[in-house]
């Protein structure tokens, strides 16, 4: 078969003999530490870098059964759209060939779309599970923020981010899901069970299909300025799900058109605080021990860092610095809880919200690497999920020329059930 | 006359503060790359001021030793260490 350049390391760890699990194979993102297996997150600084402890989720993949097929190729530290800034080389798209997997999560949703892997981990900071899902044809969920523990994923920006699965079909997705979810004592940002709740909830159950009497709300700014095949795939198949007992109504999320901005001043200050610990001492490239810390330190990370990285952090540094702290980051925080609110009044009225996970079909390979703000501007579906904290699936919707095209739904925070649900009449 | 754009200077000093050598190409991409991306940061000028109140709760467990990483295995990725410790670049 083709070689997508899916994996990093490509090596097989057995899990428990048996489980939920057992007899599945699952692609895990190359940033989620598997002890003893490399971990690189896409980046030179992290070539030879060997975790000696599992990710909370890792250990919770072990315990199922499954088997774990390898690491998946990924944009530098999470950094990307297209799975093009690895320090690996790109990924190519199994169900588009010659156009990008999207990113950054983009070899595990390859994994799972050539059929390599039954289904995969990936990790969603600003839409790095539902691009990847959406561009490759496969189901992704972006959790709740505090659903899945972050023990163990290499963070890059921490209060956005979360571990995600992916699948062929909903129900696969659920499935895996159900498995990492849950609270971690070594993670204090994941959320307790519920005292009257059943500890683990089993969300493949929640994929029955049946959307009889669902509302759904159709952010009508989510759709301006798409790509016009991606936006009548959209509305085929919200027509399906009408077909099926769904009503739609349209909602205005003024708030939206600021997420992007938003999303990227947070995330790059958090990339440049997080990013500080890569200086070439605990791991990280050898340095000759030549100048002073400060010199050692910069030629590390100029070496041990790819172009994308080196931007953000640097944007991020400059957003915090003294003097521009107020202009961008408290805006962006403004911004955010403007999101928040936004999303909370427009699911008073809706079960669900939903719009073409991408406003755009997968793009050629090469083409967006050179314009970052152009590729910056393609996460405007995704991205305000991640600010409000709520989860999301992205499941196929129909494919245009140039590839496939995903559907997101939105939920209510920790209303997974739902947006599972809801995916399951389509995938 | 609006901000100047960010010229070269201002990109090294930010590459100092966030210890990252850069080479001349890459300054002058980065001072042209980051004239247009904080040009678009700028729209967040437009959003309101917005009343948050954040769901927080403290999240606290007893101060009490647990089972750690060993100190071989907290040293196996350094480039470089001795007698149980990691070996860094002199201080100045």
């Amino acid at each position: 078969m083709m070689s997508y350049n899916l994996y990093i390391t490509e090596e097989t760890v057995e899990g428990a003999a048996d489980g939920p699990l057992a007899g599945r194979t699952v692609a895990v993102k190359d940033n989620i530490s598997t002890a003893g297996l490399r971990t690189t997150c896409g980046s030179e600084m992290l070539a030879d870098y060997v975790p000696p402890y599992d990710a909370t989720a890792v250990k919770r993949l072990k315990d199922a059964g499954a088997t774990i097929t390898g690491k998946t190729n990924m944009d530098e530290f999470g950094m990307g759209t297209t799975t093009e800034t690895s320090a690996f080389g790109p990924t190519e798209n199994p169900a588009a060939e010659g156009r990008v997997p999207g990113g950054s999560s983009g070899g595990s949703a390859a994994a799972v779309a050539a059929g390599e892997a039954d289904l995969a981990l990936g990790s969603d900071t600003g839409g790095s599970v539902r691009c990847p899902a959406a561009f490759c044809g496969v189901v992704g969920i972006k959790p709740t923020y505090g659903l899945v523990s972050r023990y163990g994923l290499v963070a890059y920006a921490n209060s956005l981010e979360q571990i995600g699965p992916f699948g062929r079909t909903v129900e696969d997705a659920a499935e895996l899901l159900s498995v990492v979810a849950g609270p971690d004592e070594y993670d204090a940002t994941t959320r307790e069970a519920p005292p009257d709740s059943e500890a683990a909830v089993d969300y493949a159950a929640a994929a029955d299909g049946d959307v009889d009497g669902m509302e759904i709300g159709v952010p009508t700014e989510l759709l301006d300025g798409a790509d016009e095949g991606v936006v009548e795939t959209f509305w085929d198949a919200i027509a399906e799900l009408e077909a099926q007992g769904a009503s739609y109504h349209e909602v205005d999320l003024p708030s939206v058109e600021h997420a992007v901005e938003a999303y990227y001043v947070i995330a790059m200050s958090e990339a440049s605080s997080n990013l500080a610990r890569f200086d070439g001492v605990r791991y990280g490239p050898e340095s000759d021990h030549e100048g002073n810390w400060n010199e050692e330190f910069a030629d590390v990370r100029d070496r041990g860092f790819g172009e994308e990285v080196k931007r953000r952090v640097l944007l991020g540094t400059y957003a915090l610095s003294a003097g521009y702290h107020d202009k961008y980051y408290k805006k962006a925080q403004d911004a955010r809880a403007w999101v928040k609110q936004d999303f909370d009044s427009a699911l008073e009225d809706a079960d669900v919200l939903a719009s073409p996970t991408m406003p755009v079909p997968p793009m050629a390979m090469g083409e967006s690497l050179d314009d970052p703000l152009r590729m910056y501007l393609a996460d405007a579906n995704t991205t305000p999920v991640n600010l409000a904290n709520l989860p999301a699936i992205s499941v196929p919707a129909g494919e245009t020329d140039e590839g496939p095209v995903g559907l997101q739904f939105v939920g209510p925070a920790f209303g997974e059930e739902t947006i599972i649900r809801a995916g399951s009449a389509l995938a | 006359m609006s901000d100047p754009a960010v010229d070269r200077e201002e990109v090294r000093h930010v590459a100092s503060l966030a210890r990252i050598d850069l080479d001349d190409d890459e300054v002058d991409r980065f001072a042209e790359q980051f004239a247009d991306i904080l040009d678009y940061f700028e729209t967040l000028d437009e959003v309101p001021e917005v009343e948050s109140e954040a769901d927080l709760a403290n999240v606290m467990r007893p101060d009490e030793e647990r089972e750690s990483l060993s100190q071989e295995d907290a040293l196996q990725n350094a480039p470089d260490s001795e007698a149980g410790f990691f070996k860094g670049p002199k201080v100045s």
